[in-house]
Parts: structure tokens; sequence; C-alpha cells
């Protein structure tokens, strides 16, 4: 398996937040992640990226085979991960070409990451006219692309991506979509987490849906996008209408 | 008179940027004013006048010697004492550089004596360069002015044109994000702090001749760099030099004009009035820290 989470179990002081969750994804697909506020989905990508100090608490996370769980960042990220945190998190005082730098600090090939910078600016237009200004001038979807091309600039092997689509106008969104199906087309693997279900059902090949800080479901887009749970609670497809036209009573969740 | 005030406002002023540097790198970069600053850069002009007299290396080697020791202590201090807190809030980080203060000042007593000692560097305070009839200018003057020049270009490069400065930047304006950019925050963190104190012994070397070496000596300089740093905002590189510069400025004046005795207040009016007017210093920045 490409990245393979077992078991893991993630802290704040004394609250479990994550009860033992495991997935896997495969190399060159894209395995997105749906759920509710509060699933536990940042705190799960926290937890792959080591950002959170000395959790998860339990369980073990292999990426190529090799255990990252409790490893430095800034060494999982040297291990070819890239992350696209929710709320973006550019350098606001830094400029546009600045922040791509940064994405490249572990990077040796000075000569080619000269040529990514021009690339990133082909993927991204808006980009190139801003390259001066500082991140923290930049409108909302601009410095979305600029975390997604500040993460590609460290040329990953995988691409962590938290709720990209977040605040972001339906144009915007489906550019967004489209920009990771590209990503994904050139070869790297996507991990999604996501509220928007209906995009991400459209782009991604595996997902599964959290709540409560375990798994709840999974499997593959096109199979899970018919189950009748998802359909309401995700997709907000309403059943048929009884017959008599009463207001049905709230739909169960079979899962639980 | 009045360019004889303000070379001495110029002397002064640098001597007190290159302090407010000091503080301000490691400030920016942890939010923790280092009490610890004084101490470093005295502790490190001992190592240049051991260098220079006990061991009779020619300058060169002194200096050499004494920017490594100073980037070491101040490298060693993040590793050892700050990286350790767990969790520390800011009266935790104070009391830590307070305890490294007293550590370094009661080991400079122990290991360097407590008398006043000379000692002579290539730019002496009593060779004057230039003698007019308005003012004079010494070895030493001009030497403070244009190290500090330098060291003012030097961490401009720095910061603004090296791969480190970039990281260092970045790690200031967001450690979380700097990490999973694959930044080791902890060595950039370490790496400012000996940068500080490099600065601060340079600093050191400056204020020496004037206020000969013995264990205290930086006491007064600190505060004066200090109150620069809070003029100029502790947040800012720009603003610790324009605060030095100001703040030797308006000593000097004070002195001159008002009181040559009360001169040494001048510093802790400042810290007041800037705490009453504008808390966040002349040069604040436009965007809040992210927390
Ligand atoms: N730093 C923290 N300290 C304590 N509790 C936290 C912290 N961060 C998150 N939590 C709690 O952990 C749970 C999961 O949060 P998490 O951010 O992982 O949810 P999420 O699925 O990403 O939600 P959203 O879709 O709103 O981003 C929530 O109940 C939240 O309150
Ligand atoms: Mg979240």
């Amino acid at each position: 398996m490409f990245l393979e989470v077992k078991n893991i179990e993630t802290y704040y002081d004394k609250i479990k937040i994550l009860n033992g969750i495991s997935f896997s994804l495969e190399e060159g697909r894209i395995t997105a992640i749906l759920g509710n506020n509060g699933a536990g989905k940042t705190t799960t990508l926290n937890s792959i990226m080591g950002l959170l100090d000395d959790q998860p608490e339990k369980g073990t996370i292999l990426f190529q085979d090799k255990p990252i769980h409790r490893m430095d960042t800034h060494k999982i990220v040297s291990l070819g991960i890239a992350y696209v945190p929710e709320g973006r998190e550019v350098f606001e005082e830094l400029t546009v070409r600045e922040n791509l730098m940064v994405g490249a600090y572990l990077r040796r090939d000075t000569k080619a990451v000269a040529g990514d910078l021009e690339h990133m600016f082909d993927y991204f237009p808006i980009l190139r006219k801003r390259i001066k200004q500082l991140a923290g001038t930049l409108s909302g979807g601009e410095q979305q692309m600029l975390a997604i091309a500040r993460a590609l600039m460290s040329r990953p092997k995988l691409i962590i991506m938290d709720e990209p689509s977040l605040g972001l106008s339906p144009l915007l969104v489906r550019e967004i979509f489209g920009i990771i199906e590209k990503i994904n087309r050139d070869g790297i693997t996507i991990l999604l987490v996501e509220q928007n279900a209906q995009m991400t059902f459209r782009v991604a090949h595996t997902v599964y849906i959290m709540e409560n800080g375990r798994f709840v479901m999974n499997g593959p887009a096109e199979e899970l996008k018919d189950n009748a749970d998802v359909k309401e609670f995700y997709l907000g497809v309403r059943e048929i209408e009884s017959l008599k036209g009463y207001q049905r009573y709230k739909r169960k969740r079979t899962w639980k | 008179m009045i360019t004889q005030l303000l070379i001495n406002s110029l002397v002064a002023g640098s001597i007190y940027a290159l302090i407010a540097l000091a503080m301000n790198l490691i400030y920016k970069a942890s939010e923790i004013p280092n009490f610890a600053q004084g101490e470093m850069s005295m502790f490190s002009t001992y190592i240049t006048f051991l260098l220079l007299t006990t061991f009779g290396y020619p300058f060169s080697i002194a200096l050499t010697g004494t920017l490594l020791f100073a980037f070491l202590l101040g490298f060693i201090f993040e590793f050892l004492f700050i990286r350790r807190a767990k969790e520390p809030n800011l009266l935790g980080f104070i009391i830590i550089t307070l305890g490294f203060q007293l550590v370094l000042f009661g080991l400079a007593g122990w290991k360097f004596g407590s008398d006043q000692r000379t000692f002579s560097l290539p730019f002496s305070e009593t060779e004057i360069l230039i003698r007019t009839e308005s003012f004079v200018l010494t070895e030493h003057n001009l030497a403070s002015i244009i190290i500090a020049i330098f060291v003012m270009a030097g961490l401009y490069i720095l910061l603004n044109h090296t791969k480190l400065g970039l990281a260092m930047r970045a790690s200031q304006q967001n450690v979380k994000a700097a990490k999973f950019n694959g930044i080791p925050t902890d060595r950039i963190l370490g790496i400012s702090f000996g940068i500080s104190s490099v600065v601060g012994a340079i600093a050191g070397i400056l204020v020496a001749p004037v206020a000969t070496l013995d264990p205290t000596m930086m006491w007064d300089p600190l505060i004066k760099g200090f109150a620069a740093a809070v003029l100029g905002s502790l947040e800012s590189l720009p603003g610790a030099v324009i605060g030095g510069l100001l703040l030797g400025l308006v000593e000097n004046l004070f002195g001159y004009y008002v009181s040559l005795e009360f001169k040494s207040i001048v510093a802790f009016g400042i810290i007041m009035l800037v705490l009453f007017v504008r808390p966040s210093g002349l040069f604040q920045k436009h965007y809040i820290r992210k927390v």
C-alpha cells in the first residue's frame, strides 16, 4: 500500500478524538474523506503530517512501507508528502514568489526549481500577475491556488488536501476540483478531505465517510454514491415522498 | 557643537541599534524578550579579551573565534533550555532567560574576576582621526558606525536574499506552515538565537573599550537597546535600527540641553512613553500574527 494508516488514536489533552481509525491509499488515485464538522478529518490529516505533539497516541502509519508516525514533520515532508491545510495557511507577509520558494525548501536542484516556478504560473496564471504581491493581500481563491502551488513545488508523491473548496464561489470550486484531477493525472496520489460531497464523488476514486472519529463506510466512489444513506445525508437527495403525501419521519441512518 | 552631538548620537545609536537588532531577531522568531542578551554579549566580549590578551592572537583571529563562540552560545542556549520547555508561557520563557543571565554573570565573575579590565582594539577610542574646531572623530567612533552598517547590511541580505533567511522569515510568520513545507523549525530557531548572539557580541566588542570590561558592562547598554527595540517595535528589524538611532539622538540632546546626570533616565522615560502611547512601537507590522 502507498499510505497505510492502522488503528490510530489521537487525543487532544485527555479527549480521544480519533477512535482507532484505519484506511489506506492506492498509488496514483484520489482517495477522499467526507464527514461533517468536527468529525475528526483535520485531526486525521494533522496526525499523518506529524503536526500534533506526541500524537497519534496509538497505531501506525506507513508511507511506502516505512513507518512515519510521530516522525518530525519536516522528515515526513522529505519523503514526498505535501500538505494543503485547512484555511490555506499561506505566509501572509511573504510574496507569492517567496511562498512558492518555501514550498521548494527541501529541494537542492535549483535549476529545476526555477523551471517548476514557471510551470506553476502556467497551472495558475493568476499567480503570475501577483508574483511580487504579499500573499496576505490575495483573495481567498488566489490564496487557495497559492497553497496548492506551494505544495506542488516540493514535487511530492502524495498531496494531502484539507477542504480546498472551503469558502469559494461555485465557479472556483469547480476550477479547484479540475486542478485536483489534473494534478492526479500527472501522477500524484491525492488524499482529499471535503464537505462538498457532490464534487468529491465526481473526482474521487475511493471515498471514506467519517463520523465522530471513526469511519462508518467506505468503498469505490461509484458504488458509494448510490447508497441510500450517503444519498440522503451527504448528497442531499431525498427519497420519494410517501404515498399519502405525509412528511416522512426523519430517516434513521442504517450504519448507526 | 551640534556636529559633535550628532556624531555622539550616531555612535551611541549604532550600538543601541545592534543590541535592539539582537533582541528583535529572537523576539520575532519566538516572542521571547531575551533578558540574557546583555550577559551573552558580555561573555562573548570576554572571549575576545582572552584570545587577544591572554593568548596573544591577532585581532582577526580573536574576532573570528569570538563570533564563532557567540553563535554556539546562542544556538546551545536555545537547544538546551528554550527547546526543552514544553508548552511554556511567556513568564516561563522570561524566567529561563533571566536564569541564563544569572548563570553567565556568575560564571564571568568566577572565571574572569570582577575587576575592570581594559583591552585594546585596532580601533582605539583615544586615537583621533579628525579634529576640527567643531568636533573630534575618534577611530572608535568611525569603526562603530561602519561596523553597525556592515552588520545591518549583512542581516538584510541574509534575511531577504538567502534560503536560510527565507526559512527564518517563514518560521517567524507561521511555524506550523513552515514545518509542513519541510523546514526544520527547531533548528532554524536555534540558528536565529545564534545569529542574534553574534550581533550582540559585536555590540559588546564595541561597548567594551568605552565602558571597560567587567561583568556588569552590558547592563546599561542592554536597557538602552531594549528601549530602542520597544521604541521601534519588537517585531521590526528596521524599527530596531531607527529606534536605536532615535534613542541615541534624544539621549544626547537631553544630556546636552537638559541634564547630563539624568541622561540615563531617558531610556526608561522612552520605554514608559511608548508603553503609554503606542505599545506596539513606531514600526508595527500591518498583519496580525497568527497564533
Ligand atoms: N486543538 C484542539 N484542542 C481540542 N480539541 C480540538 C482541537 N482541534 C480540534 N478539536 C476537536 O476535535 C474534534 C475534531 O476536530 P477536527 O478539526 O478534526 O474536525 P473536522 O472533521 O476537520 O471538522 P471541520 O469539517 O469542521 O473542519 C472536534 O470535536 C474539535 O472540537
Ligand atoms: Mg477540518
